[in-house]
């Protein structure tokens, strides 16, 4: 499989992976604000913090609000929102279509269109809903269609170390977005926000059954981070990307310095007795996970993508 | 409201489905009878769908503007243009006929040059050959052919006799519109396809890996083939990627490719480094190789030249193959049929004036108003004077540009191109002008596809076809009216 190929596999699952996230990040934060009573200092742009993004939002709009907010996550033309997300997707998708059934391009391209036609559906209230949930379904049928229409060669693994590589990422980015919504948060609201927020970090990954069915106790902070961290079944958690990430390694060629790179990861384990240690600490440890991964990225680069190349 | 048939006239031209206002010809009867049966909505939503898989499959093709490069959905018309078998079996003869004496003349002169040798082919049109590269003489290629891949473009004049207007035997481009055409038609007059015996056309990807894998100087089971584009910023890069797709090889950049040491070609894979055997490569001559031509080129693999010189690797259409792909050799296509073939040639040429012939030039000179008068090695109808359009400081200017550089310029007669019915606002047909260009494949074996591009001028008298300028194209079907089901 020539290099360039390969890359674009690799890309292209991870701007797949990075549309749907970011959908479902919007959703959780949609989600969310109904709960919450009024008056509680949550805003719309904790969003933009949590993908470290200020710089780029200050830049372009003035008002935090949530449409500004929204109109960043999930339609500008060049930051990481969803719109740009699919428009890298479809371009790797468009430079890859020797190698991919030619329903992947139509779908990507109708996903593409998709968000960039219906800018009124993401940004009022009542239609959102809808919209995100549409992006994700979407997402999901690529998914499906890529694994039962593209041969499960050495460029289905590359799709794989895209798609795990990149899901660990906004896994721990998704946690980040809990802590960071308790952090300063005031006890006297009338609602236990805890449980509020972590069940909500849950649904957005879609792990609020499985957590139920493996944890089987109260949705509290340090078993959602310790599910979310270590499980091993969960396909979104650090433990079972990092596990995916290590089987497809195995079926490439000249996988030795990347097999080493992988063992030498983690700890991926979090320990809070409660969930008042979730705290600065945390947030470090989450940041450390996201320089491991990033590293893993570029080991990927250097040992395939880069051959030949002085 | 529906097509009313009666009022379609396509005046002093002649039509490709109508011969005379109301009467269809007998392959398009069908055709022709069914639209006539749908109503203007049933048809506006044809054209909807049509547009609407246009969109989802993808086709587009690039623009260059300004503002950078912007891909276009393909302008497609979706009432066919029908030609009957038999006289498609003519053209077919006639297209082989032609690329196999091309191919000997390339051959030739890159060789011991008989045909000048003997006085049929003047010295000095090729030594003044933009496309002629003395770098390739004395190599030579599998089966002694270098165009491997050609597009003619065919027109046919007021009375529907076809002519060859030009040869692309560089890197011709078209064949995966012709493609997607069809599969657009089928889904969107699919009940057409029931009834009447359209001659399918899905066999050229197979044909073209046939060709190419023909090509291959290892002798393996497997050899190594791989499609060459520029990138993706290329206007034809849908169609690198849609034929790479089509025949299961991989697409590759001018940087998935080195030349060792030992002179071979090798890609870039995630295993190392692979021998590869055949280029299909849709880079001109001049990007190909930064050691031998364009040093600046990005696109090309330095050292190219030297495996293709070495015979370890092929490389369609060979360099040099665009020698014949310059309006002056045209002109002496049939001269090639006979002294190559001892045939009379089977497709005629369009009546071509050479300007550095004295006599020819001053015809020329004196008669540009009636005149098209075309720069001998450009394409994409840039450079051009359409006589009868023109206004008289641009014919002046071509008269210096004449004098200056004559071996440059030819000069035709502005033809009655051929034309079809349009559709042109909701259930209107208007007749719309076109060309064909059929795709010509040879190694061991030729091959012409079945019907080809056809290219529609969408404005109202234009003959520009080309999509760069505003052309569309229509499906072309070749219909066997002689069997019955």
């Amino acid at each position: 499989m020539l290099s360039t190929v390969a890359e674009r596999m690799y890309w292209l699952a991870r701007y797949l992976e990075r549309v749907e996230n970011t959908a479902r990040l919007v959703g959780v934060y949609h989600k969310l604000l109904l709960d919450l009573p009024n008056g509680v200092d949550i805003t719309w742009y904790n969003l933009i913090i949590l993908n470290s993004a200020e710089s780029t939002f200050n830049e372009r709009y003035k008002n935090r609000d949530e449409r500004n907010v929204l109109k960043f996550m999930l339609f500008d033309e060049q930051s990481g929102s969803t719109l740009s997300a699919a428009k890298m997707l479809r371009e790797n998708v468009r430079t890859s279509r020797d190698v991919l059934a030619s329903e992947v391009w139509e779908c990507v391209n109708e996903l593409y269109l998709y968000i960039r036609d219906n800018t009124q559906q993401g940004l009022l209230r009542r239609p959102r809903y809808e919209f995100i949930d549409g992006i994700i379904k979407s997402c999901q049928q690529l998914n499906g269609l890529l694994s039962d229409t593209t041969n499960h060669d050495d460029g289905w693994q590359f799709i794989k170390l895209g798609k795990n590589l990149e899901r660990a990422d906004m896994t721990t980015r998704i946690l980040d977005a809990g802590v960071s919504l308790l952090l300063p948060s005031s006890d006297d609201i009338g609602v236990n926000l805890h449980q509020v927020v972590w069940g909500h970090v849950l649904r957005s990954l879609s792990a609020d059954l499985s957590y139920r069915r493996t944890v089987r106790t109260r949705i509290g902070g340090a078993e959602v981070i310790s599910f979310l961290l270590e499980d091993e079944f969960f396909p979104r958690t650090l433990r079972y990307c990092h596990n995916r990430i290590v089987e497809s390694v195995y079926k490439l060629p000249r996988q030795k310095a990347v097999l080493a790179q992988l063992e030498a990861m983690g700890p991926f384990e979090f320990n809070a007795a409660s969930d008042d240690e979730i705290d600065q600490r945390f947030r470090d440890h989450i940041n450390e996970l996201q320089i491991q991964f990033a590293g893993l990225h570029q080991c990927f680069y250097d040992n395939w993508f880069a051959i030949g190349q002085a | 409201m529906s097509i009313d048939w009666h009022n379609y006239d396509a005046g002093c031209f002649f039509d490709e489905l109508i011969s005379s206002p109301g009467h269809a010809r007998l392959p398009a009867r069908r055709l022709v009878s069914h639209l006539g049966r749908l109503d203007s909505d049933e048809i506006q939503m044809r054209r909807e769908m049509a547009q609407a898989t246009i969109e989802q499959m993808g086709v587009t093709f690039t623009v260059y503007t300004e503002e950078g490069n912007i891909d276009r959905a393909w302008p497609f018309d979706i009432i066919p243009r029908i030609i009957s078998a038999k006289q498609w079996a003519t053209l077919d003869l006639g297209l082989k006929q032609r690329l196999k004496a091309l191919n000997f003349f390339i051959d030739d002169v890159y060789h011991d040059q008989n045909i000048v040798k003997d006085g049929i082919f003047p010295a000095h049109i090729l030594t003044d050959s933009k496309n002629f590269r003395p770098e390739c003489q004395g190599v030579s290629p599998p089966f002694g052919v270098w165009a491997n891949i050609c597009g003619t473009d065919l027109v046919r004049d007021d009375s529907g006799k076809f002519y060859v207007l030009e040869d692309n035997l560089r890197v011709p481009s078209g064949v995966a519109y012709m493609l997607e055409n069809r599969s657009i038609t089928k889904r969107v007059l699919p009940e057409l396809f029931e009834n009447d015996r359209i001659l399918p056309i899905n066999e050229y990807p197979s044909k073209l890996f046939d060709t190419l894998a023909a090509l291959s100087p290892r002798k393996i089971k497997k050899p190594e083939i791989v499609v060459l584009t520029p990138g993706i910023y290329n206007s034809a890069y849908f169609e690198h990627a849609f034929l790479a797709q089509q025949m299961g090889v991989e697409l590759v950049e001018g940087r998935d490719l080195q030349v060792s040491d030992d002179d071979k070609v090798y890609m870039r894979t995630i295993a190392g480094l692979e021998q590869v055997d055949v280029i299909y490569r849709r880079i001109d001559d001049m990007f190909l190789d930064p050691e031998c031509f364009d040093k600046n080129s990005v696109l090309g693999v330095p050292g190219l030249m030297r495996a293709w010189r070495a015979g370890n690797v092929a490389l369609a259409n060979a360099p040099g193959a665009g020698v014949a792909d310059d309006k002056v050799v045209y002109a002496f296509v049939p001269q090639m049929i006979e002294y190559y073939l001892n045939e009379a040639p089977i497709i005629d040429n369009v009546k071509t004036w050479l300007c550095f012939e004295p006599d020819q030039r001053a015809y020329v000179l004196d008669n540009l108003e009636s005149l098209v008068v075309k720069p001998a090695n450009e394409s994409g109808g840039y450079g051009m004077l359409i006589g009868p359009h023109s206004t008289k400081r641009q014919r002046n200017n071509f008269i210096r540009l004449i004098k200056a550089n004559p071996r440059n310029y030819i000069a035709q007669p502005t033809l009655n191109l051929s034309v079809s019915p349009t559709l042109i606002d909701g259930a209107d047909l208007e007749p719309r002008h076109l060309d064909l260009r059929p795709f010509i494949l040879q190694a061991d074996d030729i091959y012409v596809t079945t019907g080809g591009l056809t290219r529609v001028a969408m404005e109202r008298g234009s003959l520009v076809v080309n999509s760069s300028q505003g052309g569309g194209s229509k499906d072309t079907w070749i219909v066997d009216t002689e069997v019955r089901r």
